[in-house]
């Protein structure tokens, strides 16, 4: 007790106490300890100055965060739909059979525990699973059985193969932003020989868009944050990759940081922000340490710190910030939040970040990938980037490329290439589907195939998820919304409840229960969810029932049960703990199976 | 949307008056209560209907009814019987108030294990005497979640609130009966 006490103290010095830090705090914590234990609740609120329950309110929010201890080695399989498709269930079982534990409790002797969690962005590498925030890559049966014996060997996890822990960057095809990389430096040049406004200028030009899904026009985000009177103003990168079946920042992370970090410079310099963040999703954690050793790098060679480059004034650094686990925290104002050490619930918008942003400040939020292209842009100009690409969409595109193909990975196009072309070079064929833009994406059937990947026509922040004719659609649809069930903040009710809802009618269509009341009411669930939702994860969370409904009805069809209504649960199944408890087995501790109950006065169709 | 069938004629030749039945199953009666704040305004309603099963009646079968007001949650195997029971007979059935309609207070116990519940009710709770989880077949078994009626038979309308105004119930009553669209004024459907 007194070495936990010892550790938060200690930590907390380190950071001087300042409340923005919490979540960073707790993330150390929970690394340390597997949990954060009550008297560490206890330091961290007197220190701090803030209320118990707020801290366990951000605890609660977080996955990654855990108020009970989850054991030497904590243990969380990669569940997105991927990784199913790669048979991680059957790894799942058999890991919990040869550990002699049920899925998501820890082991007696607090050992290990085994859960699932979203997509940790390892899909062309899968299945994967994190144990104590490190990847574990390329899992299968042989793997599985070598880790349940150093668990039960006690093997601290610096001495397990290190080809366990390898992640490929796996690029398959690249274009002009990942063929060469800029001269460190050389972006920031750009900018003092051309001035801000005539870098802005070129940004403008060059018809860059975030890369991070919504596509805002990168040069006029920049000049409304420039604009915005304030003595602070910050840079945040957003490298929360959140998206199930995204995996492109990651590459960009391990082998472009540097590029990274010369564009949010860049965009320092422009709109004179001194300091700027990297929030890095806690799955990535395995990143941070060689992001560390980039950042100082480049301290030590004066491209962050203290006038850079040598130019009087020009004062920046970079912070990196780990997630816990939560995706709504890739949403740009809950990941302000987030970084402030708070819950990552979404704020009201407007205002918008670009004016009131981290510490109500003037901020700028870009996409990991959009950095990267700013600074080339920079260095290389508009022409060079307009050079390819569609009209509304200039330059390339990284799509992370997994599922039912020969060669997943990464696959850099310019804008306006067609899925078939896609499909074409990664080897996928008979493929009944694509599900573009992940979890919140949609989902393209063969006979749209010529469509393009573009702003105009199938915007994406990267996920490119391939599924041929022998899969199963509505295991997606329900993968996807569990998963949204699960990342809802859980902050407005159409979202809350509705993904919640949604889910059960899943569930339900799934066991083949479900009537065609079930679909009406998930059609109408859908535009009450795009409607009233107060954020973007809320609007999105119905698209994979709703895309599906409508493009391939058939995987509901064939499953309905063929009566005008269906309970949504097994009643006598409900009884059964009643019984236990009460030891009755009479007539009355059961309800029987009515079918033809509910003729009266209903509505078919 | 169930529409109202035309009343039926009896032996007599009368027309008969559509029936109603109404029941409270897990929830407080604070449903009932507001039903019966439309004051002197029962009077028009028993003219207009005929009061079949009803803690109003006290008649405790329901027979044949044209509409089922249901008040209250699923929470144990009588609620099961009783909701079926009035499906079978009532063309149309109304969830009325927040229980029915999400499972509502007493569905705050589906956050715990049902074991828990009745530990805490019968066993530790204060002031408990003789403490023993009761297992008289006489009383209905629990379910181990609290429902709400549209998950166990099919539901015509939901009239929200905690509870429904006495206008809210009057109003789509009158219309209901008048053969006409149920819609309502914003001030009887907002709730903060
Ligand atoms: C639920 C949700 C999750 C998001 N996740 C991410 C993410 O992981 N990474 C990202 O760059 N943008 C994400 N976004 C978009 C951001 O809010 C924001 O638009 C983006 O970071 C802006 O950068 P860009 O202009 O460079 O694209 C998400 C949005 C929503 C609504
Ligand atoms: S839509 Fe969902 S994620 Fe967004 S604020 Fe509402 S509950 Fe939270």
């Amino acid at each position: 007790m007194k070495n936990i006490e010892n550790f938060v103290s200690e930590l907390l010095s380190a950071t001087e106490n300042a409340p923005e830090l919490l979540l960073q705090d707790l993330c150390a914590i929970q690394q340390r300890y597997s949990y954060i234990p009550e008297n560490a609740v206890e330091i961290l609120a007197s220190k701090l100055n803030l209320p118990a329950v707020q801290i366990y309110g951000v605890i609660d929010f977080y996955s990654f965060l855990h108020r009970k201890a989850r054991g030497t080695f904590d243990i969380l399989f990669s569940d997105n739909i991927t990784d199913r498709m790669l048979g991680n269930q059957s790894l799942i079982d058999s890991l919990c059979e040869k550990l002699d534990i049920e899925p998501g409790t820890p082991r007696i002797d607090g050992r290990v525990t085994v859960s699932v969690t979203s997509c940790t962005g390892i899909c062309d590498q899968g299945p994967a699973l994190l144990v104590n925030g490190m990847t574990v890559s390329g899992l299968n049966e042989e793997r599985i059985s070598k880790i349940a014996e150093l668990i039960e060997e006690d093997t601290p996890l610096s001495d397990w193969p290190a080809s366990f822990f390898v992640v490929e960057d796996n690029i398959q095809r690249s274009d002009i932003l990942l063929d060469d990389k800029i001269i460190n430096g050389s972006a920031i040049e750009s900018l003092q020989k051309n001035g801000s406004d005539a870098l802005l200028e070129i940004l403008e030009q060059s018809g860059l868009r975030g890369r991070g899904g919504a596509g805002f026009k990168t040069a006029l985000k920049w000049r409304f944050c420039r604009d915005t009177d304030s003595d602070q103003h910050y840079v945040v990168c957003n490298a929360d990759e959140g998206e199930p079946g995204t995996f492109k920042d990651r590459i960009l992370l391990n082998s472009y940081a540097d590029n990274v970090c010369e564009g949010m410079t860049l965009c320092a310099g422009i709109i004179g922000a001194k300091k700027g963040y990297i929030y890095l999703r806690g799955e990535y954690r395995y990143l941070l340490d060689d992001l560390e050793q980039t950042l100082q790098k480049r301290r030590d060679a004066n491209l962050l710190g203290k006038n850079i480059c040598g130019h009087e004034g020009f004062d920046f650094d970079i912070d990196i910030h780990l997630g816990a686990g939560a995706y709504i925290c890739g949403e740009e104002s809950s990941l302000i939040e987030s970084l402030e050490g708070k819950r990552g619930i979404p704020r009201k918008r407007p205002p918008f970040p670009v004016t009131n942003g981290f510490c109500n400040q003037p901020t700028v939020v870009n996409n990991v990938e959009t950095f990267v292209a700013a600074a080339k842009i920079a260095v290389f100009g508009a022409d060079w980037y307009g050079s390819v690409g569609s009209s509304e969409s200039t330059g390339t595109k990284l799509l992370s490329i997994s599922g039912d193909c020969a060669r997943p990975g990464i696959y850099e196009y310019p804008f306006g290439v067609s899925i078939e072309q896609v499909l074409e070079d990664c080897g996928a064929h008979d493929t009944q589907a694509v599900q573009v833009a992940g979890a919140a994406g949609s989902t393209v059937p063969a006979q749209e195939f010529h469509r393009s990947i573009a702003f105009e026509d199938l915007s994406t922040g990267g996920s490119f998820m391939i599924f041929n004719q022998q899969r199963d659609m509505l295991e997606m649809v329900q993968n996807f919304c569990h998963f949204f069930c699960h990342e809802s903040c859980g902050f407005c009710t159409p979202c809350r409840v509705g993904g919640a809802l949604m889910k059960d009618l899943v569930d339900k269509v799934m066991v083949g229960h479900a009537t065609h009341n079930d679909l009406k009411e998930m059609e109408n669930i859908g535009q009450i969810m795009q409607q009233n939702s107060h954020c973007g994860l809320g609007v999105t969370a119905p698209k994979p029932v709703l895309d599906t409904l409508e493009k391939f009805p058939q995987i509901y069809m064939q499953r309905l049960a063929n009566r005008g209504f269906e309970p949504a649960f097994d009643l006598d199944a409900a009884l059964e703990e009643s019984r236990q408890i009460t030891g009755r087995d009479d007539a009355e501790a059961h309800i029987e199976y009515e079918p033809l109950l509910n003729t009266a006065g209903q509505d078919e169709s | 949307m169930t529409e109202m069938t035309d009343n039926t004629v009896n032996e007599s030749g009368e027309k008969q008056k559509p029936r109603i039945a109404t029941a409270a199953l897990c929830g407080c009666f604070g449903c009932h209560m507001s039903f019966l704040d439309i004051d002197e305004r029962i009077l028009q309603l028993v003219e207009l209907v005929e009061f079949d099963r009803s803690p109003i009646t006290d008649i405790k079968e329901v027979g044949p009814c044209d509409i089922g007001l249901i008040e209250g949650g699923v929470a144990n195997a009588e609620n099961v019987e009783v909701l079926r029971d009035f499906r079978r007979h009532c063309k149309i059935l109304v969830a009325v108030g927040a229980c029915a309609v999400n499972g509502g207070v007493p569905a705050m116990r589906n956050q715990f294990e049902l074991k828990e519940c009745l530990v805490e009710a019968y066993i530790n709770g204060i002031g408990v005497e003789n403490p023993q989880i009761p297992d008289d077949p006489e009383i209905p078994l629990l379910l181990d979640k609290v429902h709400p009626v549209h998950e166990v038979v099919k539901i015509d309308y939901f009239l929200p609130g905690c509870p429904p105004s006495a206008d809210t119930l009057w109003t789509f009553l009158n219309e209901i009966l008048a053969g006409e669209e149920i819609t309502f004024p914003y001030s009887l459907i907002h709730y903060d």
